[in-house]
This record gives C-alpha cells, structure tokens and sequence, in this order.
C-alpha cells in the first residue's frame, strides 16, 4: 500500500505543478492562442487544471488510476471547447490502463492509448499544426526508449520531453490543417501551436516532479510484480512510484500527434 | 441590442428553469444543464438523446416527451455541453435497452459527445450509439465544421428515432431508422440578418440592408453566397433547387419538407415561402406527402429560413406520422407535423 501511496502522491505533486505552470503561462498561451485561434486557450488550462487540484484534494484515493481518470474528468468538465475532450478525455481512456497498477509497462500503455484516444477524438495527423506534432515523437521515443533501449522510465520521460519539445518547433512553420487555425490557412504559418504548447509545458513539468522525486536513484520498476516486493527499500520504492506517475501523466499530455519515426 | 436578457452569462440556465416551469413534464437533472423526462427512464425503450449548443430552440430540450427525445443538454450559446454532463444525460436515459446519441456534425459536438460516450461505459453498463446528422448542403466545411453540417433535417432524425423507439424498435433498430433519415435528408438555409449572441450583443456578422447571405449556418457562419436582396420566391427557388441538386432524387418521388425558421421571421413569412416551396417541387414532379412550416431549428433572432427535403418511403412516413406529444412538435392521430 505504502507504493500505492507514493504513486498516489506523486499524481497529486504532479497536478499542482502544472497548475502552476500554466497558471504562469496563462498570458503566454493566449497571445499564441491570439494569433490563430480564439484566445481562450491559457484560460481555459489554467482554469482547468485548477479544477483539476481541487478534485483530487477532494478525493480520498491512493489509487493512482483513479486519480489520473479524475484529472481528465475535470478537463472534461473544466475546459470546454476542444481541448478539454482531447486533454481530459485522452487521459480519462488512458487512465485505465493504470488499472492494474503503474509499471513501466503500464506506462508506456497509458501514453500509446492517450495517443490513440487523442487521434481518434481530434482526426489530427502528424503535421497538421496541432498537439499531435508535439505528443507523437514523445510517445514514440518514451516507448522506444523504454521498450527497445530499455532506459528507465525516468531517462525514457526525459528523452520524450525533448522529443516533443522538437515536435512543438516544427509546428511554427507548419499551416494549419485541423482545428480553428486551419481557417486561417496558410497566414496559420510562422505561428507555434498553442496546444503543443500547452502538451510540451505539462511533459515538462511531470519530467522535473519525476526527477525530484526519484533524485539520481530514480526509476520505475520494470515489472509490475516485481515492485511490491516488500524487502525493497522504502524510499526506492516510492521514488519508483513518483516517477512512472510523472510518465504517465506526460505520457497522456503525449498523445495529441502521430509520430512519424 | 434590446433583448429580454438579465445577465447574458446566466441566460441558458435561467432558460432551462423557465422551461421546466412551463412543462412539468420535463426535469432538470440536478447540478446540470440537463433535460430528461420527468417520468423517464421509460422501461423496456431504448433512450434517445440529443444536444448541443443553445440558441437553436426549440432544439433540443423542446422536443423532449413521448414519441420524440428522452433527454437533452444545453451547451452554453452555440457551444457544445461539456462532455460529463452527455454522459449523466445518457445514463439518467438508460432504462437497460441502450441509448442513440444524435449528434449534429460539428466538431465540438462530436467530439464531446464521443469521449461520453467513453464516460459512460467506463462508469457504467450502458450501451451507447450515436448518428451524426449532416444534412446541410450548403458547404463542405465551415467554420466549426469538418464535412457537413447538421442542420434542420435533424429534427426529422429526432422524431423517427423517437418513434422507432416508442414502437419497441431495438437499438440497432432505432439507429438503422436514424441514419436512414439523415441520408434521404438535404437542407439549405439563408438569412435576411444576422443573429446576435447574448455574450456580444451585437451581431455576428455584418450583412447590409440590400445584401442577403445564402447557405447560412445554424450559428451565423459563412454560407455560400452574398447577394442583392431577392423575392421571397426567388429565395424559394434558390434553396430548393440547391436541395434536389444535391438529393438527386427520381421524379414523383414521395418527400416531406420543412420551411423551418431561424428564429426572427414571422410564420406569415414562412407560409410565403412555404407556397412556392410546395409549387416549386409539385411542378417538379415531386409528391408532397408533407409540409413541416414553423421554427424547428433556430438560430436566436436570425431573420431567414432554411429549406430541408426529405424522401419517404412507408417505414419513414409510419414514423413521422406516429403520435409526438412535446413542446416544441405535436403529432396526433394519423397525421404528421406540419400537418
């Protein structure tokens, strides 16, 4: 219980310093917002993600999906427009897959089905100038990075960030195919997406959580089963919990943008 | 702009209130922005749902009751109800023979409407379905639009999913009739004004006194043309031909139309139209089964109309003929709406 604890804890570290982040990013993500689409979009995620803190401090759960499925209700409810089906209901789709506990496999599951749910909700590709161009590459190289190099999911979540952080600059020069921008048509170019804006901010900010929280020894166990065994060390276990936590939540952030590697 | 308004933030809320106090029949589901049945779930029937945006009444809560809708959420003006308050509507509906979402194509909407339906089987056991109306011929994509917009014809969908429904008819069923409504269905709208949405107060889109906008949406975006001022016929021609151009259909084809209102005409005008609608396909070779006249699908006070046709054949005519009883649409007997 004491790593469900942990995990528990760390989504809630987690939601209040994205809270905070966007809540100093707000004016940012609305001058971007100004400039292709309506102007809402550092409101509507400030105000969503403070919903999002008050729903989790309203909730008695140590269960880590149920708490990550409460953040993408709030979005739901909190957000409006667009993205609070494509933030809240990717990760409330995704948030299922923590169901069984937060592993590094479970993990990289959370961010493929936030992807999917992403893509399917907003029928955005890989380069139509959305958070899809910032969410695919994290995906991708989280998965790859933990699958096939078999990085901790702590290395894993920093190598997705600079991944989406690459996506996110290649949205400037792109025009616009989805969303409100794309009526702007090509004048959408040389404007960043505020979406992948937001996505990128959101990775970054599970990234430091994660990094704080599991310091140099951190990392996710790489079984499911492996990670209760009791004769493990508290702290390690904990630090463990934090960050696969941290992965999943940016993981889920992840899912707007079809990689393309 | 003068408008019977206290505050423009509280206006759907205050609304909904006073709907439910002109028709206890209807209840508000609590802590939402949520119509449903006041005697509902009904058991044994399968749910229907529907909503979106307000400013389109009676759409959607208007045409709650038996024989029509079981449940419907109002968005904010023109903007689509949040995602967890379709998923309490489409449970509160569920009597455990599933529910049909119909869902108007706006991305918003669909989108919204698509993750409660994700909410709703993750919380519960409910079986979900849904319909996409996209009726309008007018444009390809619009403002808040990927494809077609769903338009007037959706009220058409509504009544035959409803009636399906009341019959007994399953899911699969109530769906089959719903699509099948949406494909014989082909509208095309127009405004003589623009509509002013309480939050600005002042209108939309800028149109002169001279100047009229055809193709129009639901909500004021683009249509397909700016032009001089017409004749009340010449607006009657133009978006009935549009209509056939697009429905392609066989001469002395049976068909209902409706000359819906978008809010700020008057029904005096609307028969105007209405007699050169009827003229105008009679001559065409068409078969008149019904005409549907009245403000069905607004768009708050938008001066206009739009023209929606529809091909019938036994089973659509069965179903629009069945007896309606809501605030918005009454059917009794052997008759059908406009009727």
């Amino acid at each position: 219980m004491a790593d469900e604890h942990a995990q528990a804890t760390a989504v809630r570290t987690a939601a209040h310093a994205i809270a905070d982040r966007l809540a100093a990013e707000k004016d940012h993500l609305t001058d971007l917002d100004s400039a292709i689409g309506d102007a809402d979009h550092g409101a509507n995620m400030d105000r969503g993600f403070t919903a999002v803190c008050d729903r989790l401090a309203d909730l008695e759960s140590d269960d880590p999906a149920e708490l990550v499925k409460t953040v993408g209700v709030a979005l739901i409810s909190e957000v409006g427009g667009a993205s609070g089906p494509l933030y809240g209901g990717s990760i409330m789709k995704a948030s299922q897959e923590l169901e069984g506990g937060v592993t590094a496999e479970t993990t990289v599951a959370f961010a493929e089905t936030y992807l999917e749910t992403l893509q399917a909700r907003g029928k955005a590709n890989l380069g139509d100038k959305t958070m899809v161009d910032a969410v695919t590459p994290a995906v991708h190289t989280y998965k790859k990075s933990v699958e096939t190099d078999e990085l901790s999911p702590l290395e894993a979540l920093a190598k997705a960030v600079d991944a989406a952080n690459r996506g996110l600059e290649f949205t400037t020069p792109l025009r616009a195919k989805k969303g409100r921008a794309s009526y702007l048509g090509w004048r959408s170019v040389g404007h960043q997406d505020p979406g992948a804006t937001s996505t990128l901010y959101i990775l970054e900010e599970l990234l430091a959580v994660a990094q704080d929280e599991l310091g140099e020894m951190g990392d996710i166990e790489r079984d499911a089963t492996a990670d209760v065994d009791p004769s493990d060390v508290q702290v390690r276990e904990e630090s463990e919990t934090e960050a696969k936590d941290a992965v999943d939540t940016a993981a889920t952030e992840d899912t707007d943008t079809e990689v393309q590697d | 702009m003068k408008k019977l308004i206290n505050e423009p933030s509280s206006v759907v809320d205050e609304m909904l209130d006073g709907m439910v106090a002109a028709h206890p029949e209807l209840a508000r589901l609590e802590g939402t922005e949520v119509l449903v049945r006041a005697d509902g779930p009904v058991e044994g029937k399968v749910g229907i749902v529907s909503g979106g945006g307000s400013g389109h009444e009676p759409t959607h809560g208007g045409f709650i009751g038996d024989g029509m809708l079981d449940g419907a959420a109002a968005g904010e003006v023109f903007t689509s109800p949040t995602a967890d308050q379709l998923s309490e509507m489409i449970q509160a509906c569920d009597a455990g023979e599933g529910v049909l979402c119909v869902v108007k194509n706006y991305e918003g909407d669909v989108m919204n409407f698509e993750t409660a339906i994700e909410m709703a089987e993750m919380e519960s056991d409910t079986t979900v379905e849904y319909v996409i109306t996209n009726d309008d011929v007018a444009v390809e994509d619009s403002l808040y639009t990927s494809g077609r917009r769903g338009v007037a014809g959706t009220v058409f969908v509504h009544k035959v999913a409803g009636a399906m429904a009341h019959q007994g008819g399953d899911l699969e069923e109530v769906k089959r009739v719903a699509q099948k409504a949406n494909e014989h269905a082909g509208t095309m709208g127009m405004a003589l004004t623009s509509c002013v949405t309480p939050e600005k107060g002042e209108p939309t889109f800028d149109l002169s006194e001279d100047e009229i906008e055809l193709g129009i949406g639901i909500h004021g975006e683009p249509g397909t043309q700016r032009t001089d001022v017409m004749s009340a016929d010449e607006i009657a021609d133009h978006l009935t031909e549009a209509v056939l151009d697009d429905l392609d259909l066989e001469d002395s084809t049976e068909i209902v139309t409706m000359v819906n209102g978008m809010g700020g005409t008057p029904l005096m005008e609307l028969y105007v139209v209405n007699r050169r609608v009827t003229s105008h396909l009679e001559a065409a070779g068409f078969d008149i089964w019904d005409a549907w006249v009245g403000d069905y699908m607004t768009s708050l006070d938008m001066m206009g109309c739009s023209i929606t046709v529809m091909a019938v054949d036994d089973e659509l005519k069965e179903l629009l003929a069945y007896p309606v009883e809501t605030p918005g649409l009454t059917v009794t007997g052997n008759q059908s709406g406009g009727a």
